[in-house]
């Protein structure tokens, strides 16, 4: 089936809010080419578990679509229109299964050497839709800030490394409290602009006590979870004709009741963190990965004003030596090789943080937690430089968000 | 010197021996020879890079997955193979070329192979090639695993060896006679293998031991090995990546001096150095940075590769862009086979 044979019927299997969406742009969907279309069904159709921001862009895209005259919609999408894809593709059911028909569009596009021309397809739409789309006016200046760390006696090595070329670096940093400061500080934000899905607190190992206005999420507390799911996919890899393809489209659709959480009475966060260990590589294993991966995924779709991130040790990679040895001893942490883990971690919550709209007014703030270290990156702030000042981690964030 | 320069220049050619060494794990410019990553190469180098002719750029156009593109470096076409089946390649292999066209035996070629899915790398279904002229394809984490049966429950999870897909990993059939091949070939019985094995820290480690026994045991005239423990970056871990592309690193230079320290290797060796493609991006918003090789932008398109040894010019430079399934043409030229369905085109700086 091709989008132009699309009817409003076949998205009874959608949402509620999802279905009302796609009716309502059902014309404009029509119009899209097959090596397209899909890609945003797959958004749709979790419509109604997405975050605000999510939401959002959604709607500003079906609305810039539907405007679109039938000559603006040939020249935006003459691209996509001009890769060439297989029967199997066409008869799938991509409506309903637009995961699993992207999972398989990949693969062909691999396969028949067409993906560098999507690639330039997708990078040439998405510029088009941002230049078209005007972003919303943010309430407050975004602020991320990023503890690494944790746990560590003594590090010699420099750190903030890709960081310090943006920012300045301070090395007598008064830190007393620091964490608690820093919750504080983003539960501050988060009174003054209480914003649904506005301000976050991840944490790699166990969430300290922090505000209600916050969402949180943290490694520790998904450990019955991430248990669930490996106990899961055990069972699922011992089947027939399970292969890596196979176990990726079983992970997709794993819901929060499949993997026994609790309700927390937030669907959407809980979808979220599901989603953070189904599509996430690493993410079951290791807190670092964890919390990088939270960080991306959150700031990609939650888009908040303020993201606390504390990264905390995870568990050492054994080696071959230590698995002969069959040694069932508890699992061992691997401090330094997380902060070096959380540095790189650190370095991408920026450039994510600054792929959002208002990052020319955006700060950053990295903490080598428990030390004198930290660098602060923002508009005021001189770039490339280090800073002697005994300035407390409070005045820093000052600095940062003044 | 006795006999005719024909005899003389038979055996010359027969004795020249090649070693192809391919990270199956992408490494990034950023983290290996760009100034950055220096840092983590200390032996390819100071060591190595001045011995060899280097090449900056060396693009991969096909599908960024570490089976498919190991195979289509063995073949020099791009392969469209599903890259976690364990499949042959559809192309003739640079072993089937060489032992045809050579004459050689099944002895003189060999794959060390990090991960099950490999099994399959050593040889085509192509007709007129394929079956019974390929490598033997020696995967030493399987030999392990089988090695030590006893206690499978542990090694299973613990010695995963597709990172690609952390959670699954392929099984293969076999065990009893491989390790019947391990006495008969390598000399190298169950407990040795196993007490050995204890002092190794990584899989590669363990490959690279293999490999030197083979070299010992067998002289293979064109040894192939794939390294895997940098595609730990699968994980996430940026630390684990960077200690494994060290690791590599020492074991590279490891390799290279058991090359001149083996009488049959020592002088008459030409070694190829390559990881299989690169990484994505930091910035490219598709990714997430050296995690995965999943974009396809120039950064996880790109990478280098040195040759050294008989040959090669030493202490050269170039920045011409060639392509990864340049390789096999290239060795075709140097020992003398024809690599017909090869698309790629002979690196003319190496001959």
């Amino acid at each position: 089936m091709l989008p132009s044979d699309l009817k409003a019927e076949q998205f009874a299997g959608y949402p509620p809010e999802a279905r009302k969406l796609v009716t309502a742009h059902l014309e404009a969907l029509q119009r899209l080419p097959l090596s397209f279309l899909p890609s945003l069904l797959n958004e749709v159709i979790e419509y109604d578990f997405k975050f605000p921001a999510e939401r959002t862009a959604i709607d500003k895209e079906l609305s810039t679509l539907s405007s679109l005259a039938l000559a603006q919609i040939k020249e935006w999408f003459q691209t996509f229109s001009r890769l060439s894809l297989s029967s199997k593709l066409e008869n799938f059911d991509w409506v309903n299964q637009p995961a699993q028909f992207l999972e398989q569009l990949s693969a062909y596009l691999w396969t028949t050497r067409q993906l560098d021309a999507f690639r330039e397809a997708a990078i040439a739409y998405g510029n088009r839709s941002q230049i078209v789309a005007v972003p919303e006016p943010i309430a407050m200046h975004r602020l991320g800030i990023a503890a690494i760390g944790q746990g560590v006696a003594s590090y010699d090595a420099p750190l903030f490394r890709d960081l310090r070329e943006h920012g300045t670096y301070f090395k007598q940093v008064k830190h007393e409290n620091g964490v608690e400061l820093l919750l504080n500080a983003v539960a501050a934000r988060a009174q003054a602009h209480p914003i649904p899905y506005g301000h976050w607190y991840v944490d790699g190992g166990q969430a300290v006590d922090h505000s209600p206005l916050l969402s949180c999420v943290s490694f520790q507390n998904l450990e019955p979870v991430r248990s669930a799911l490996l106990k899961n996919i055990q069972i699922e890899i011992e089947k027939p004709g399970m292969g890596p393809e196979e176990l990726r489209t079983h992970l997709a659709r794993l819901s929060p009741a499949d993997l026994n959480m609790d309700k927390s009475g937030d669907e959407v966060l809980e979808r979220f963190q599901v989603k953070l260990l189904t599509e996430g590589s690493g993410t079951q294993i290791f807190s670092t990965t964890f919390a990088q991966w939270a960080a991306r995924e959150s700031l990609r779709r939650a888009q908040p004003l303020t993201l606390f991130v504390r990264f905390a040790p995870r568990q050492r990679e054994r080696p071959m030596n230590e698995l002969i040895s069959s040694n069932n001893s508890k699992p061992e942490y691997d401090f330094v090789g997380s902060l070096i883990d959380a540095d790189m971690g650190a370095y991408y919550q920026w450039i994510n943080q600054q792929r959002l709209p208002g990052s020319e007014r955006s700060s950053f703030l990295v903490w080598f937690e428990d030390h004198s270290q930290a660098l602060v990156i923002a508009p005021s702030m001189p770039r490339g430089t280090e800073s002697n000042s005994a300035l407390s981690l409070g005045e820093l964030l000052a600095l940062a968000t003044g | 010197m006795s006999g005719s320069p024909f005899v003389y220049g038979e055996s010359s050619a027969k004795k020249r021996k090649m070693i192809v060494v391919t990270f199956g794990g992408g490494a990034r410019d950023q983290e290996t020879f760009s100034p950055q990553g220096q840092e983590n190469i200390p032996n390819m180098l100071r060591d190595l890079a001045p011995q060899s002719s280097f090449f900056t750029h060396v693009i991969n156009q096909g599908i960024l997955g570490h089976y498919v593109a190991t195979a289509s470096l063995a073949t020099g076409v791009y392969e469209t193979l599903n890259n976690f089946s364990t499949v042959p390649p559809a192309h003739p292999t640079v072993f089937e070329y060489f032992r045809k066209d050579l004459n050689r035996p099944s002895s003189s070629t060999w794959v060390v192979a990090p991960s099950n899915g490999f099994n399959r790398i050593g040889e085509s279904d192509y007709r007129s090639y394929g079956p019974g002229l390929g490598a033997r394809v020696i995967l030493p984490k399987h030999l392990l695993s089988v090695a030590a049966s006893g206690a499978a429950s542990h090694y299973d999870h613990l010695l995963r060896d597709n990172y690609e897909t952390p959670l699954y990993t392929p099984q293969i059939g076999g065990g009893e006679l491989e390790l019947q091949q391990m006495e008969a070939i390598l000399k190298l019985s169950v407990d040795d293998f196993m007490a050995h094995a204890r002092t190794l820290s990584s899989p590669d480690e363990l490959s690279v031991y293999i490999a030197k026994r083979l070299m010992q045991r067998e002289s293979p005239g064109l040894l192939w090995i794939t390294m895997h423990d940098i595609d730990i970056a699968h994980s996430g871990s940026y630390s684990l990546y960077v200690e494994a592309i060290r690791r590599t690193d020492r074991l590279c230079a490891e390799l290279w001096k058991a090359v001149q320290a083996e009488p049959e290797y020592a002088g008459n060796t030409t070694m190829f150095i390559l990881p299989d493609f690169g990484r994505d991006a930091d910035d490219d918003a598709g990714g997430n940075g050296f995690q995965h090789h999943r974009t396809g932008d120039t950064a996880s398109r790109t990478t280098w590769m040195m040759a050294l040894g008989a040959g090669v010019r030493q202490g050269v430079v170039y920045d011409r862009p060639v392509q990864s399934i340049d390789l096999v043409p290239t060795l075709g030229e140097m020992m003398g086979f024809s690599p017909r369905l090869s698309q790629g085109k002979p690196i003319h700086e190496l001959l």
